[in-house]
């Protein structure tokens, strides 16, 4: 945490190799009653590395991501964020989740909060920052989004692409150090994924850590750098991106692409 | 902007309207009608059998019970300090209810294994005694144990039984907002605390506000029965007006349109407050 500037700076690069994981599943198992949800998981992000996890639906990439924040615990195995292990009753469990953003497919807005209430709200109860000063990074961070004029609406006033871009907006103004995408666009008319793919290559260029679950290839593509193939609970395979996408090694995977390029 | 524009009409086949006696059955007018027919008929029912029983109406004896002058100046009837005492009465019971209410829900919905044993036995217990009973327990065997006299033993009586209905409907609010909201909440990392009370209680708020103005015109009826222990509200006057004057026709009449009224009054009041939740979210 003491050299953060330093490291800010350092994040502009793409993703230096040698960078420390910031994430770290070793041997992870989770369980929603019998059914086993994740299988035996070991994988690392390095800090200012850009993951993107795709696989089918009910593969497990929601549990996946859910984990690393704490919003799903798992049964057995280690899971280290930030250096700081994960678990129910850890102490720092509070003080993780103020470190990792999250964005989810419902937008998940507080619908009787205005715009900027809803980036505010964090900072000032939970960071304890003054009013005026979570005012400023709201109306900065509204600009990045690029809708500060939307900042004194209700949620319901706005399109399915603005509201998703508040909420991208509400995790940033946490200055989270790392960024879990679920399915952003999915819930998204098709005209408004771009205007949240766009916003989200940014973030990439600015070098957050991002772990990305979605179908959007042409995203994938562009800004990550570690692919992740999920299937029935378990990762299938880890590949950069144009080894991934042009020479995967198994054939679930192989499959799954296909399936999901086929209509470009 | 199609509006302006110069009579439009139709190339289509216009639709066949609905039956003229349906538009009318479902109208305004036709409610207000019955309504009127009903509560009219209701009222001559009584009116006539009492003329047929040889009943003296003195209905110009009932003002003096609502507010008087006589030569000190102007006051108060009994009827008008009754209707005053009932509404004290429930507004502190109701007050107290809601605490207890969010208590038993907030409990209930902890999680905890205990918490929700001891919401679900105080739940169970309460809901199984008659409010009569109830009203006897307070008052005959925790008053004097506890030293509150008749006035706290109702009060206290009424804000238990109806804490345990207002609990039912915190936890329906409660449950009523999207399970999301408590995900994007934590995510940002607040505390379960945090949560309920600047995320998910202001939003229930909307799905509680119409039930809560059911139970608080329930509260003003069952007040009503505190006067089987005698504490001076309306329902009591009513019965010691009778007692005095033997007009027990004119004096229920009057009673029962006195809480109609105030709970008429406490309905519109909140609908206006639900129709400003509703623009405002
Ligand atoms: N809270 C839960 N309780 C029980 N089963 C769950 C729960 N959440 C997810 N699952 C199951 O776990 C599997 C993985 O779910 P999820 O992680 O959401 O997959 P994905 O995001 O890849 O579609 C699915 O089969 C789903 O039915
Ligand atoms: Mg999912």
């Amino acid at each position: 945490m003491m050299g953060q500037p330093l490291e800010k700076f350092c994040r502009c690069l793409p993703c230096m190799p040698d960078s420390a994981p910031i994430i770290t599943f070793d041997h992870v198992d989770k369980f929603y009653g019998d059914f086993h949800a994740l299988k035996d998981i070991s994988i690392s992000v390095r800090e200012g590395e850009r993951m993107v996890v795709c696989g089918p639906s009910g593969s497990g990439k929601s549990t996946l991501i859910r984990c690393i924040n704490g919003l799903e615990f798992h049964n057995s195995g280690v899971l280290t964020v930030d250096g700081v292990e994960v678990f129910e009753a850890s102490k720092h469990i509070y003080r993780l989740r103020q470190e990792v953003g999250m964005v989810f497919q419902q937008f998940n807005l507080f619908p009787h909060l205005t715009v900027l209430e809803n980036l505010t709200i964090g900072p000032i109860k939970v960071r304890k920052v003054s009013p005026p000063e979570a005012e400023r990074t709201a109306r900065k961070y509204l600009e990045r989004v690029r809708i500060p004029e939307q900042a004194d609406k209700y949620p319901s006033a706005l399109s399915g692409g603005q509201q998703q871009r508040v909420a991208i907006a509400r995790s940033l103004c946490m200055e989270s150090r790392i960024m879990l995408f679920d399915e952003p666009t999915s819930a998204l008319d098709p005209e408004m994924i771009n205007e949240v793919l766009d916003v989200m290559v940014e973030l990439a260029d600015t070098g957050m850590t991002m772990v990305v679950v979605t179908h959007e290839m042409g995203f994938a593509r562009k800004v990550a750098d570690t692919m992740v193939f999920m299937d029935a609970g378990e990762i299938v395979e880890t590949a950069p991106p144009d080894v991934f996408f042009t020479n995967p090694a198994s054939a679930r995977c192989r499959a799954f692409l296909d399936q999901i390029l086929d209509h470009g | 902007m199609s509006l302006s524009e110069p009579s439009y009409t139709p190339k289509g086949r216009s639709l066949p309207q609905r039956q003229p006696i349906a538009r009318a059955v479902d109208s305004v007018t036709f409610s207000i009608i019955a309504y009127a027919v009903v509560v009219g008929g209701i009222v001559w029912l009584a009116y006539s059998g009492a003329q047929a029983m040889g009943y003296n109406w003195q209905w110009y004896r009932i003002p003096q019970y609502f507010y008087s002058f006589t030569e000190d100046g102007f006051q108060w009837g009994e009827i008008s300090v009754g209707l005053v005492k009932t509404l004290t009465l429930s507004s502190i019971a109701f007050a107290l209810a809601v605490v207890m209410g969010l208590i038993v829900a907030l409990l209930r919905l902890s999680g905890l294994v205990v918490c929700t044993a001891v919401s679900v036995a105080f739940l169970e217990l309460i809901r199984n005694i008659p409010l009569l009973v109830l009203l006897y327990l307070f008052y005959y065997v925790l008053g004097p144990i506890f030293g509150f006299d008749r006035y706290w033993a109702s009060i206290l009586c009424l804000a238990v039984f109806h804490s345990v209905l207002i609990s039912e409907i915190f936890r329906a609010g409660i449950n009523a907002v999207a399970k999301g909201q408590w995900e994007a909440a934590t995510s940002i990392g607040m505390s379960k605390g945090q949560a309920y009370r600047y995320i998910i209680l202001p939003q229930s708020i909307r799905f509680m506000l119409p039930p809560m103005t059911g139970e608080v015109v329930h509260m003003v009826k069952s007040s009503a029965i505190v006067s089987v222990i005698a504490v001076a509200e309306l329902t009591t006057i009513g019965r010691n007006i009778i007692s005095e004057t033997y007009m027990s026709f004119e004096v229920w009449f009057t009673i029962a349109a006195v809480y109609m009224v105030v709970t008429l009054i406490l309905s519109v009041g909140v609908s206006f407050v639900e129709r400003r939740y509703a623009v405002e979210t």
